[in-house]
This record gives C-alpha cells, sequence and structure tokens, in this order.
C-alpha cells in the first residue's frame, strides 16, 4: 500500500537532477480498522462493576421454643409489604383483638425512611458522626475496617436496639422487599428480620386494605 | 490525520487493556436499586438469576482459574444425578456458555442448538420441591467449590414468592450469606433537627 510515485521520463536532456523519492503510505484501511476496533471496544466494555447488596438469612433448623431469640415488643417495628407497592407498619406485636390500626406508608423520602429514621435517632447520630469525624480525620481508622466500626457501634448498641420485621403479603414484588431492604440499610438499623405474616396481621391488612 | 490516528491508537489501546467483557446473560434482568456499594465478587460466583416472569436461570463460573473445570464437572455431575450421560464434545463446549434456565433434560438440546433458537427453550429451571433441581445444581456447585459464593439478581418486578423459594433453596445448601444484586442508586438520608 506504500505507493512510489515515481519520478517522470528522466532521460529527456539537460541537467540530470537527483531522483527524488517521495513515498507515500495510504493510511485510510490502517484508521479504518482502528476506529473499527475502538467502536467495538467501546460499545463491548462494562465499566461499572454490578453492585451487590449482602444479606444474611437465618438457618432453617428449628430452634426450641424456650431457647429462641426473644424480641422485646416496644423496640419492634413490623413493615408489611403489600401487592401494588403498598407499605403499612405498627409497632409491637399484635395478639388479640382489637388489632392496632396499620399506618399506611410509602417508599418516598418522607415515608417510611422518616418514621424509621427517627425511630433509630440515636444510633444514626452516633454512626453520622463516625462517618463526619473519619472525613475529618479526626479517627483514623485502619483501611477497609470502617464497615466493622459501624456493625461494632450497631452491636454495642443498647439505647434503642431497634427491630424491623418486614412481612411480605402475597403478590408483593421482589423489588419492594429489596426497597425495604434499603431502607433499612440508609437508617442503620441494627437489627431485622424477613418473617411470615401471622394470623392476626393478616385480619389487620384486610381491614387496612378495606379502609384506605 | 496523525494526531487524530494517534488519538485513536491511545484510546484503541486503552479499551483494549482496560476492558472485561459484559457477561452474555440468557435474559434481561431490570435489578431494583440500593445504596449498596459492594462490588459483586468476580471469580467463584453462581448467579441465580430471576426474570419478570419468574422463570429461574443458573449461571457458574470456572472457577479461580479455568484449570479447575468446575461447569464441566458440574455438568458432569448433575447429568450423573439424572442419569444422563453427557459426551465430551458438549461437556466442552458447556464450559465456554453461560447462563441457562431449563431442566437438565433439555440441557443437551439446548448446547446442540443454534444461536438463534437458543432463547426460545429457556424455560426456567425447575424449583418446586417435588423437582428441585435448582437445589442439586447448588449442592454439586459447593461440592466442586466450596469457595463459591451465591448471588441472586432478581427483576424488581418477579414476584417475591419465587424469590422466597430461591431464598429458601439457598439456606437448605447452607449458603445464609449472599449477595443481591444491585443497582447503585444513591440517597440522602437527612434527620430532623427538630425532636
Amino acid at each position: 500500500m506504500a505507493e512510489i510515485i515515481k519520478e517522470e521520463g528522466g532521460k529527456k536532456g539537460g541537467k540530470r537532477r537527483p531522483k527524488k523519492h517521495s513515498t507515500h503510505i495510504d493510511m485510510t484501511p490502517m484508521v479504518d480498522l482502528a476506529c473499527l476496533l475502538l467502536t467495538f471496544f467501546m460499545l463491548t466494555t462494562a465499566f461499572s462493576k454490578p453492585k451487590v447488596m449482602e444479606i444474611v438469612l437465618p438457618d432453617k433448623t428449628p430452634v426450641d421454643p424456650i431457647n429462641a431469640p426473644k424480641v422485646d415488643e416496644k423496640k419492634t417495628i413490623n413493615i408489611i409489604l403489600d401487592a401494588n407497592d403498598k407499605v403499612y407498619w405498627y409497632d409491637g406485636a399484635a395478639k388479640k383483638a382489637p388489632y392496632p390500626a396499620l399506618n399506611a406508608s410509602n417508599f418516598s423520602k418522607d415515608g417510611i425512611r422518616k418514621m424509621l429514621l427517627n425511630r433509630n435517632r440515636d444510633l444514626f447520630l452516633k454512626i453520622e458522626k463516625y462517618n463526619k469525624d473519619v472525613l475529618a480525620g479526626k479517627v483514623v481508622p485502619p483501611r477497609d475496617t470502617i464497615a466493622k466500626r459501624i456493625l461494632a457501634i450497631k452491636r454495642a448498641d443498647k439505647s434503642g436496639g431497634l427491630m424491623v420485621l418486614i412481612k411480605a403479603a402475597d403478590k408483593v414484588k421482589y423489588g419492594n422487599i429489596v426497597d425495604a431492604l434499603d431502607e433499612i440499610a440508609i437508617c442503620n438499623i441494627p437489627r431485622y428480620a424477613i418473617v411470615d405474616l401471622t394470623t392476626q396481621e393478616k385480619a389487620m391488612l384486610e381491614i387496612a386494605r378495606q379502609t384506605k | 490525520m496523525t494526531p487524530m490516528v494517534d488519538l485513536f491508537f491511545l484510546l484503541l489501546t486503552f479499551f483494549m487493556l482496560t476492558t472485561s467483557f459484559k457477561p452474555q446473560e440468557a435474559v434481561q434482568v431490570d435489578t431494583p436499586k440500593s445504596i449498596s456499594e459492594k462490588v459483586s465478587p468476580d471469580k467463584n460466583l453462581l448467579t441465580i438469576a430471576i426474570s419478570k416472569d419468574n422463570k429461574v436461570f443458573f449461571n457458574i463460573d470456572n472457577g479461580k482459574d479455568s484449570t479447575q473445570h468446575i461447569r464441566r464437572r458440574l455438568l458432569q455431575g448433575v447429568g450423573k444425578f439424572y442419569g444422563i450421560k453427557f459426551p465430551d464434545k458438549q461437556l466442552l463446549k458447556f464450559e465456554q456458555m453461560s447462563s441457562f434456565g431449563m431442566p437438565v433434560a433439555n440441557i443437551s438440546e439446548w448446547i446442540n442448538a443454534e444461536n438463534t433458537q437458543r432463547d426460545k427453550m429457556q424455560i426456567g429451571i425447575p424449583i418446586d420441591s417435588l423437582n428441585n433441581q435448582l437445589s442439586v445444581w447448588i449442592r454439586m456447585s459447593r461440592e466442586l467449590n466450596p469457595a463459591i459464593e451465591a448471588a441472586v439478581k432478581g427483576d424488581a418486578t418477579a414476584d417475591y414468592n419465587t424469590a422466597k423459594k430461591v431464598f429458601d433453596i439457598l439456606v437448605a445448601n447452607n449458603l445464609m450469606r449472599f449477595n443481591l444484586t444491585t443497582t447503585l442508586n444513591k440517597v440522602e438520608a437527612k434527620l430532623d433537627t427538630k425532636k
């Protein structure tokens, strides 16, 4: 592809000039190829690695009821998810009629998050302060132990020790569960569990559906 | 033109060196959003995808290096469990493929199929308690690669009931700690100053 432009008719008499060999390489095909490959790599590259949210579920082996972990009613919040992105919550535990009324809520900024943040106030402030200290350089944690430190703060928390139970009714979308777990992560709730609806709660949900 | 070509080559080199290919997926999954910034592990990972229409798909990598041939041995093991013998050629091909969602009996047909025909065969892995093939896949994967981690990549609009079944199967196979694949979405959590 190197085309050599020859000097024309050199033997016309007169002075013999020094031969001029101008070599000119046609680069167009190479550029085409480079362009093609560039486009290919640009389109097929996956830059952002997928993000994940870690979740730990309890073992299924039955625990005997006497040694089963007890949850303080006063520190328990139940979040009930219903079909069509509906969220309800109530405090404590519903045992017998009259059942407590369910509070309707949603996944917006002022919905369930506001309630959880207010309930988890002390712990949230503690963790926020720790994060600020780290950013301001007051506390210098060894690398990649910030998450562990925050976990330790959560574990050591005696004041609130909030427990959030997430319960899903039928026909709930998977995205709603992840939303609920996400709210828990946002509000730094120390303890949570995904459990099934009780019979009482099903009745409560039925009432809430009718009174909307 | 030379500066342009220089730039092209620079970019080309950059992309060639940094590229990690998007994994080929059997199904398009629209993952829910979360604030989690944890990055998904890129090795020793088994991924269970749940599609919009509640079909379950399975994918696993070849372990920390391809000499372990995890996928090949996995298919061999699961085939043996169900009394199906896969020829070497199919095992070899399976090693290069990615996620799949079909009963074991259909896998041989899927491997041999044309690329354009494959999508139709993805009918989901059975997860009923009577024919729990997903559980077999997970159990065998754990036996072959004890370091394996699980990730559930569910579509936001999939039914929670299906996801719950998948969670239960993971827990039953002693994978209590697993990852939910999500899309990063930053949110501000602000506490009211007044009580």
